[in-house]
């Protein structure tokens, strides 16, 4: 029987998009949002065809799809889910199709911009749905130049140029990506000389046994990578700079799920081939992880740019994953996966909301508005859902994550854990704050010329905020494929033993 | 009957959320049917609960009904969102939705020609959905999802009117306020998690019993406690509760005076089984419930916002509620709650009345002479306040006597005493509001005042109604037959003694009486003994300057920090990166001069190398032979 190949369908339809948007006339504005927008939805369809059609009773890798491609390296186009990067699909899919809709009142280099929206949604997804580990370097690497064209043709400047904003996030995104380099490197001459066979198969590599030190030093370079991506505290420098640069969808898809490929890849990859270098090096990972957590938390208090409080508090919002990841058990780990998500579809949509305001009002500072509820109270209504998502609302899925992680990482690292839990009073703090000054108060008659959100504009208030309630009151719709892959992943590794004092 | 009803039970709960999501989503253009939907759902769910509370009642004893569907769920945790029907929870069910339900007809009227009517109603069910929620739970987790949805209802319904920045500001302290309070909240279920492996309180109640590591159970028990301490505005957590009265008067009085404050008394009496089994932690709850009984009862005296006033009081009996628990007089704590429930709620309803009928004046001595033109309101309005000051044989009386009993009987004088001065200072400033706002002088309510409709009327009559009748449930009268409904074991309750009630009812007196004599009589002169004591006054005016403390506080340790971190990150976490950029660029830079295209250069560079190598090697190979 001829299976049809799901999930090469589902990258390579944003591609397809994108070289038909290449072939349209420039002119043809509407023609090119409708074709991102249907490939998009394709997409989007595909994944959750995927998630639905997934077998959680059989567990394990399922749509694999294996070609042949350098066989000296041992590299082959494989493809392949199970229940973490399911929902890391769902989420890239869920949030390019809502970025496409972001972006619909755009009017100049229309073409270029949707034609490199779709190949860095494709980029992302890759990541996502490889068994392969060159694979997944050479997707990760696709994406860099999508993002660097659109910050620095797009973006916007402010406090800094975007320029130096596209410059900042391409130049960290490649130093991560160097580090990750030489681990891969390593790892593959040093699984060659064990085994004999060169292969680049993520779960072969994982079923050798490497020399503790090779393991600490390989899972440190790792670490230094993702933690690059995912904006471990002290290189999250790129984060909020430049997402006040990027362009509305640039963020969304950078904040929502390209910081992902960070946490993922420190799971999927590095903690599934170095469990016990993870085990030495997680203790410094928790700790850095606070200076995420309190410390950005603490730094949104004193912002005035949206785009800086958003951006300030995803780093704040990875410092929970991190520990999460950090403190190594089945709990905490699907915390970790379940966060990711969350802050996807929290942060994608609070960047939608904010590309609406500033498409419309040409600012960003919050201290120019005040008492927008009066105008547009659908924005509102946006802002707040994802406000009351990012401070961790129960009915709210980042609830169930933050949950989750502090009850997995609470047994692991007990001071640490009880820091990390303050950071719930301080985001609510900034969250609240920022939101209030913003949209409550007197009404302000400068911004009666606003329009609230209407037709398209709408959508990704819709999409997300439907991910975000369904996630955060029926949570085991989500959870019990995150626990069938992390329990499996887990599984293999064996236990770990974390010291003791932490 | 009993048999459809008690495992449908959670239709309680959900009748109301469907109510507010079909608001939101469908029906919010239409203010009439999204009032009908609010009010029609509430009331079905009061119905409701009679049968269940009906049932519970004809049990003897224990856990009647208990039901969980899975809902978060891994190997080591499990979060179920659970129906647990017990005495405690039957009482709790009837009080929220009858007085949910009266407060949403009052507010037909309250609330009227509104633009955001249909808000208002759809948030108020969505309060009761989640306070009902939090009712029916049966274990930690779910309580807490709860807990904090209560909470969000009530930033929303404080900063109902956004328009106004005391609205919002008000919304936000009670959030982040709560919060605090949430964090050790969280800390203490993680505790439980972490320790006992299950949130489930039935099973959590076996576990405890046989557990006898004080240094977990201490931290445990008190890092609970903080959960109370927001939610239901203990001290030093109070200070979001006196500002969360910008919000609507019918809100104040469901949310902020009978229902959600008093969840923090209701989780301490759920989880009586810790409390009670750390000794710590019980003197500890105890002690913070009195000082904020006298605490708030001495700033009410010195109010005059008709709403502070009441909002003082309401901290002061939430006080004396957790000073009840505290001396492990649990049935006394929750009739208190029951009785206070309804009272309070009449006063708050009262209030809101004069308000209307006052075009939004505040201030009692803008008032006066209320009596003559709103005579249900100031009737109802002074049967509220004798139930509160323990009047008998109101209900007040009933439960404030017990609480009094329990402190006595438990051996702490102290606390009796404190317990007794609290009751003479409330029965002060109650008559010292009515003497002055309804019997005043002045002739500004006669002028302006006007009783309001029956939709606002007829709910502050039931209530009077109530106020006068619910106390005898727990009387001597009727053998005590709340008590014999809760039977938790620590509810057996001491003989009741006939001195202390005549005392308590005497010292009640005596504070009526000088608030005649001051504000009525005027023998002697409120302004002369303003002026004599003008000290004292002024801390108790000022709410004992805790806000100010708090801001400035907050300014420093967190507004401050938070400038100076961003200067950090600024200066030093991007300087450090812009550094080495400009080191590279300007190493390259300089570098490039390197590249002059002469071969001459390039050739005395490679000697240089060579040399440098030989060197090197040179060095290596003697340090080998060493």
């Amino acid at each position: 029987m001829f299976e049809i190949p799901v999930l090469t369908l589902t990258l390579v339809v944003p591609l397809l998009g994108a070289m038909i948007i290449m072939c349209l006339p420039a002119g043809q504005h509407k023609g090119i949002k409708w074709t991102a927008a249907l490939a998009t939805l394709i997409s989007l369809l595909l994944s959750i065809a995927i998630f639905i059609g997934y077998d959680r009773s059989l567990g394990g890798i399922q749509f694999v799809e294996t070609i042949p491609w350098i066989k000296d390296l041992g590299v082959n186009y494989a493809l392949g889910v199970d229940g973490i990067s399911i929902p890391m699909l769902l989420l890239t899919t869920l949030i390019g199709f809502s970025s496409v809709y972001a972006s619909w009142n755009l009017a100049e280099r229309v073409r270029e911009f949707f034609a490199l929206l779709l190949i860095l949604i494709a980029g992302v997804m890759g990541t996502f749905i490889t068994t392969d580990l060159f694979i997944f370097f050479l997707f990760y690497e696709v994406v860099v130049i999508p993002i660097y064209l659109m910050v620095i043709m797009f973006g916007s400047t402010k406090r800094v140029s975007k320029e130096y904003a596209g410059m900042k996030l391409t130049i960290y995104l490649l130093i991560g990506s160097a580090f990750l380099l030489t681990a891969l490197i390593a790892l593959f001459v040093q699984a060659r000389a064990i085994s004999g066979v060169p292969s680049m198969d993520m779960a072969f590599l994982a079923s050798l046994n490497y020399g503790v030190e090779f393991q600490i030093l390989v899972f440190a370079f790792m670490a230094f990578g993702f933690g690059t991506l995912l904006s471990m505290f002290p290189f999250h420098a790129w984060s909020p700079d430049g997402y006040a640069g990027a362009p509305t969808a640039v963020s969304m898809i950078h904040a929502g799920v390209l910081k992902k490929i960070g946490g993922y890849g420190l799971i999927r990859i590095a903690l599934t081939i170095l469990p016990a270098g993870a085990a030495v090096v997680a203790p410094i990972i928790a700790v850095l992880a606070l200076g995420n957590i309190v410390y950005a938390a603490y730094i949104c208090i004193s912002q005035k740019d949206l785009k800086y409080i958003v951006g300030y508090s995803s780093v704040s919002h990875m410092g929970y994953v991190l520990v999460g990841i950090a403190a190594l058990n089945l709990i905490s780990i699907n915390g970790a996966v379940i966060m990711m998500f969350a802050h996807g579809v929290m942060a994608a949509l609070f960047f939608a909301m904010i590309g609406n305001l500033y498409e419309k009002s040409h600012t960003r500072n919050i201290e120019d508005f005040g008492g927008l509820a009066h105008q547009m109270p659908k924005l509102t209504a946006g802002f707040m859902i994802a406000g009351l998502a990012s401070l961790g609302l129960p009915g709210m899925v980042n609830f169930i994550g933050e949950f989750t992680i502090f009850v997995g990482a609470f047994g692991v690292y007990r001071v640490i854990s009880i820091i990390a839990i303050s950071g719930i009073v301080f985001t609510a703090l900034y969250v609240l704050r920022a939101l209030g000054r913003m949209l409550f108060g007197a009404r302000n008659e400068k911004w009666d010329h606003l329009q609230d959100l209407k037709g398209v504009e709408l959508v990704p208030l819709l999409v997300l905020g439907l991910a975000i309630f369904i996630g955060g009151f029926l949570p085991f719709t989500l959870m019990d494929l995150i626990n069938n892959g992390v329990g499996e992943l887990l599984a293999q590794i064996g236990p770990l033993q974390i010291g003791g004092l932490w | 009957m009993y048999e459809f009803i008690l495992p449908n039970a959670w239709l309680i709960a959900l009748l109301p959320f469907l109510a507010a999501a079909l608001i939101f989503i469908f029906v919010h253009r239409w203010p009439g049917i999204s009032a009908g939907l609010s009010i029609f759902a509430i009331m079905t769910s009061f119905v409701l609960s009679i049968p269940v509370a009906l049932a519970v009642f004809a049990q003897e004893g224990g856990t009647v009904f208990e039901f969980s569907t899975r809902w978060l769920s891994m190997p080591g945790l499990n979060v179920d969102m659970g129906l647990l029907l017990d005495p405690l929870t039957a009482v709790m069910l009837i009080v929220v939705t009858s007085i949910a339900s009266l407060v949403q007809i009052y507010s037909l009227g309250y609330m009227k020609g509104d633009p955001g009517f249909s808000s208002y109603f759809a948030y108020q069910s969505l309060f009761a959905a989640s306070m009902l929620g939090l009712v029916v739970a049966n274990n930690f987790g779910q309580m807490f999802v709860f807990w904090e949805l209560v909470g969000i209802c009530s930033y929303f319904l404080i900063g109902f009117w956004f328009g106004r920045d005391s609205a919002k500001n008000a919304a936000i302290k009670a959030f982040v306020t709560n919060r605090v309070g949430d964090f050790g909240f969280l800390l203490g279920i993680l505790f439980l998690q972490i320790v006992f492996g299950t949130l489930n309180f039935t099973g959590l109640s076996q576990e405890i019993a046989t557990y006898t590591n004080m240094a977990v159970l201490i931290p445990l028990s008190i890092l609970l406690f903080f959960g109370p301490m927001g939610k239901s505005a203990q001290f030093p957590l109070h200070v979001w509760l006196p500002d969360a009265m910008e919000g609507p008067t019918p809100v104040s009085a469901l949310i902020h005076a009978a229902t959600m404050v008093a969840a923090g008394v209701y989780l301490v009496a759920r989880a009586f089984f810790i409390f009670s089994a750390v000794p710590q932690a019980m003197t500890f709850i105890a002690i913070i419930g009195a000082i904020t009984a006298i605490f708030a009862a001495s700033i009410a005296m010195a109010q005059n916002d008709i709403k502070r006033i009441l909002a003082y009081s309401t901290l002061s009996q939430l006080g004396y509620m957790m000073m009840a628990m505290g001396v492990g007089a649990m049935t006394a704590g929750m009739f208190h709650l029951m009785t206070h429930a309804f009272f309070k709620s009449l006063l708050f309803l009262g209030a809101g009345s004069v308000i209307v009928a006052m075009h939004e004046e505040q201030d009692i001595w803008k008032m006066g002479n209320l009596y003559k033109k709103m005579p249900v309101t100031t009737w109802t309005f002074i049967i509220g306040a004798l139930a509160l000051c323990g009047i008998p044989p109101l209900s007040g009386f009933w439960s404030k006597d017990e609480i009094l009993l329990a402190a006595y009987a438990s051996g702490n004088l102290g606390l009796y005493i404190l317990g007794s001065l609290v009751a003479f200072l409330t029965a002060f400033y109650m008559f010292r509001l009515i003497f002055v706002a309804f019997f005043g002088s002045n002739s500004y309510g006669e002028e302006k005042a006007h009783e309001n409709s029956p939709v606002m009327t007829v709910p502050l009559i039931i209530l009077a109604v109530a106020a006068v009748l619910v106390g005898f449930v727990n009387s001597p009268l009727m053998h005590h037959a709340f008590g014999h409904f809760i039977k938790h074991p620590a509810g057996i309750q001491p003989e009741p003694s006939t001195a202390i009630m005549i005392s308590s009812t005497l010292i009640a007196l005596a504070g009526i009486g000088l608030a005649w004599l001051i504000y009525q009589k005027k023998l002697l002169s409120h302004e002369a003994l303003r002026e004599k004591f003008s000290g004292i006054y002024q801390l108790l005016k000022n709410k004992y300057y805790i806000d100010e403390i708090y801001a400035r506080f907050g300014e420093v340790l967190v507004y401050g920090a938070a400038r100076a971190m961003f200067w950090f990150d600024i200066q030093v976490v991007n300087g450090l990166v812009n550094g080495i950029a400009f080191l590279t660029g300007k190493s390259g830079e300089t570098l490039r001069y390197t590249e002059d295209g002469q071969v001459q250069s390039y050739a005395s560079y490679m000697m240089a190398g060579v040399l440098i190598m030989v060197v090197l090697a040179l060095i290596a190979v003697e340090s080998a032979l060493l």
